[in-house]
C-alpha cells in the first residue's frame, strides 16, 4: 500500500485510512484519532479492537422482529410481560430506542431495515416485509402500528403496508401526525397542520 | 462583515437525500434557474420549521443563499402541497415518475421555464385525470421537446417523404418515424400503428384537453407506453427507477382483482 499520509509509518497510515472510511471522519480527524490510539495504553486499544470484533461476531438479526441482538430471539421478543398481540413497525433499529424511551408502548416491534424509495429503486423486496407477513400468518397479532417516518418515503411505505395488511383482518393504525411539543403554530406547514386538525381530539 | 446575498425563488422539490446528522440535500426545480441543489439544515429534526415545507413533490417559496458548493436554504413556505397525491400511494408513485424524468433530462442551472410549468401543471392534473397513462405520454413528449429530443413525426427520417397513414416504424436511435421502405436504415425500430401515431402527434402539439377525452384501448395504451419507454431508455441509457415499483403496484392490483373474481 502506498503512503497516502506523508511520512507516517505503514501501520499508522493504515489506521488513518481505516478511520477515514468511517462516516463524518475527514482526513484530519482520522489522523488525530490514529495518533490518539498511539498514545493510549495497550489495554484500552485492545478493548476497543475487541469491542469492534464482538459486534461483528455476536450481533445478529432477531429472527422474529429483525432487530439487532446478541440473543436470538431478542430480549423484547422473549419478554412475556409485553403484549405479543401488538406489533409496532419501524424503519431502523434506532427507532426502537426512541419508542422505548417513551415508556408508553408495551408491545413488540418489527424493523424493516429501510424504507420504500421508488426513485432510488428500493422496493418492498429490499425490506423485511415478507418477514412481517410471516409473523401475521403465524397468528396472534391483533394490531399493527405503522411508525415509519413522517416523510414521503415513510408514508409511501406505510400506505404500501396498509394495503398488504388490511386484507388479513388485523387492525392497522399509524402514529398520529401533528404538532411537535414546544413548537409554534405559525411555523407549521400545511400538511402537518391539516393532519393535526384531522386527528384532533376531545379534551 | 460580508453579508450573504439571499434571494427568493419558487421551486418544486424533486428529491432529497440525507446529509450528516439532521440535514438534507434537496434537488429543486426552479422557474428561473432550472435545476438546483441546496442544503437544508436541520430539516430531519422533529421541530424543524422548514422540514414540512421542503418534502419532495411540494411546490414552495424559498429563501436561498449561495453556499460554497451548493445553495443553502434559509427559509421556506409551502405554496402547494399536492395533498391528494401525498395521501394516495398510486398517485405518489406516479408523481415520482414525473419528477424522476424531470431530474433525469435536465442539468443544473440551465433555465427552462417551460419544464417548470409542465411539471407544475402535470402535478396539478395528476389527481384529477381519469387516465394517468395519457398524462404520462403527454408529459414525456412535451418534456422531450423542451430539452431537445422532440421526435420527428411528420416526415420520414431517411427519405423525408411525408408519412402516410399506414403502419410505420418508430426509430429510437433516430428519434422519429421511418416509412415502411426506410425501416431498415436504422438499427432499432419498432412498428407504430396509425392510431398510435395520431395520438403521439396530438400530444406533441400540446393538446392535452382533447387527448384526455380519448378512450384508448388497452392495446393502444400499451403500444404507446412501449414506444415512449423504449425511446426514453435509449436516450438515458438506463431505466427510470420508479417505474419498477409502479409496475409492481399495477401487477398487484390486477392480482387482487383476479382474486376477487374467483369468489
Amino acid at each position: 500500500m502506498h503512503l497516502k499520509y506523508g511520512s507516517a509509518a505503514e501501520p499508522v497510515s493504515r489506521l488513518i485510512e481505516e478511520f477515514h472510511k468511517l462516516p463524518g471522519i475527514g482526513p484530519k480527524s482520522a489522523a488525530r484519532l490514529a495518533y490518539h490510539i498511539l498514545r493510549i495504553p495497550e489495554s484500552s486499544a485492545r478493548s476497543l479492537a475487541e469491542a469492534i470484533i464482538a459486534v461483528k461476531e455476536k450481533i445478529v438479526l432477531c429472527s422474529v422482529c429483525q432487530n439487532l441482538t446478541d440473543n436470538d430471539p431478542c430480549a423484547i421478543c422473549q419478554d412475556t410481560d409485553r403484549d405479543h398481540s401488538v406489533i409496532c413497525v419501524v424503519e431502523e433499529p434506532l427507532d426502537i430506542l426512541a419508542v422505548e424511551r417513551t415508556g408508553q408502548f408495551k408491545g413488540l416491534f418489527h424493523v424493516l431495515h429501510g424504507v420504500i424509495s421508488p426513485m432510488d429503486g428500493i422496493g418492498p423486496d429490499d425490506l423485511k416485509i415478507s418477514e412481517l407477513l410471516e409473523r401475521m400468518k403465524a397468528g396472534g397479532v391483533e394490531e399493527v402500528i405503522l411508525a415509519t417516518n413522517p416523510n414521503l418515503e415513510g408514508e409511501a411505505t406505510a400506505m404500501y403496508l396498509q394495503r398488504l395488511l388490511s386484507p388479513l383482518g388485523v387492525r392497522v393504525t399509524s402514529l398520529a401526525r401533528g404538532l411537535p411539543v414546544g413548537g409554534d403554530l405559525e411555523y407549521a406547514d400545511e400538511i402537518t397542520l391539516g393532519r393535526a386538525f384531522e386527528g384532533r381530539r376531545e379534551v | 462583515m460580508p453579508t450573504l446575498k439571499t434571494y427568493k425563488t419558487e421551486a418544486i422539490v424533486l428529491k432529497h437525500i440525507d446529509l450528516g446528522e439532521a440535514d438534507r440535500i434537496l434537488t429543486l426545480y426552479t422557474p428561473n434557474q432550472g435545476k438546483l441543489r441546496a442544503v437544508a439544515r436541520g430539516v430531519r429534526r422533529m421541530k424543524s420549521r422548514l422540514g414540512g415545507h421542503v418534502e419532495p413533490l411540494i411546490n414552495c417559496s424559498l429563501m436561498l443563499s449561495h453556499g460554497r458548493a451548493l445553495e443553502v436554504v434559509s427559509q421556506g413556505q409551502t405554496i402547494e402541497s399536492f395533498l391528494p397525491i401525498r395521501n394516495d400511494l398510486k398517485l405518489t408513485v406516479q408523481a415520482l415518475y414525473l419528477v424522476e424524468l424531470t431530474d433525469a433530462f435536465t442539468s443544473e442551472r440551465i433555465e427552462n421555464y417551460s419544464v417548470y410549468k409542465l411539471l407544475l401543471d402535470s402535478l396539478r392534473l395528476l389527481a384529477k385525470v381519469r387516465n394517468a397513462e395519457i398524462l404520462f405520454r403527454y408529459f414525456e413528449l412535451q418534456l422531450l421537446g423542451y430539452v431537445g429530443y422532440e421526435p420527428q413525426l411528420y416526415k420520414c427520417l431517411n427519405c423525408k417523404a411525408t408519412i402516410e397513414p399506414v403502419q410505420n416504424f418508430f426509430s429510437t436511435s433516430g428519434g422519429g418515424i421511418l416509412c415502411p421502405n426506410c425501416a431498415h436504415t436504422e438499427p432499432v425500430v419498432k412498428p407504430i400503428s396509425v392510431d398510435a401515431l395520431k395520438v403521439v402527434r396530438l400530444l406533441q402539439r400540446g393538446d392535452f384537453i382533447t387527448a384526455n377525452r380519448l378512450r384508448l384501448s388497452a392495446d393502444l395504451s400499451r403500444e404507446l407506453e412501449r414506444i415512449m419507454q423504449g425511446y426514453i431508455r435509449y436516450l438515458l441509457e438506463r431505466e427510470i427507477k420508479s417505474t419498477r415499483f409502479r409496475d409492481r403496484l399495477k401487477r398487484e392490483d390486477t392480482e387482487i382483482a383476479a382474486d376477487l373474481g374467483k369468489f
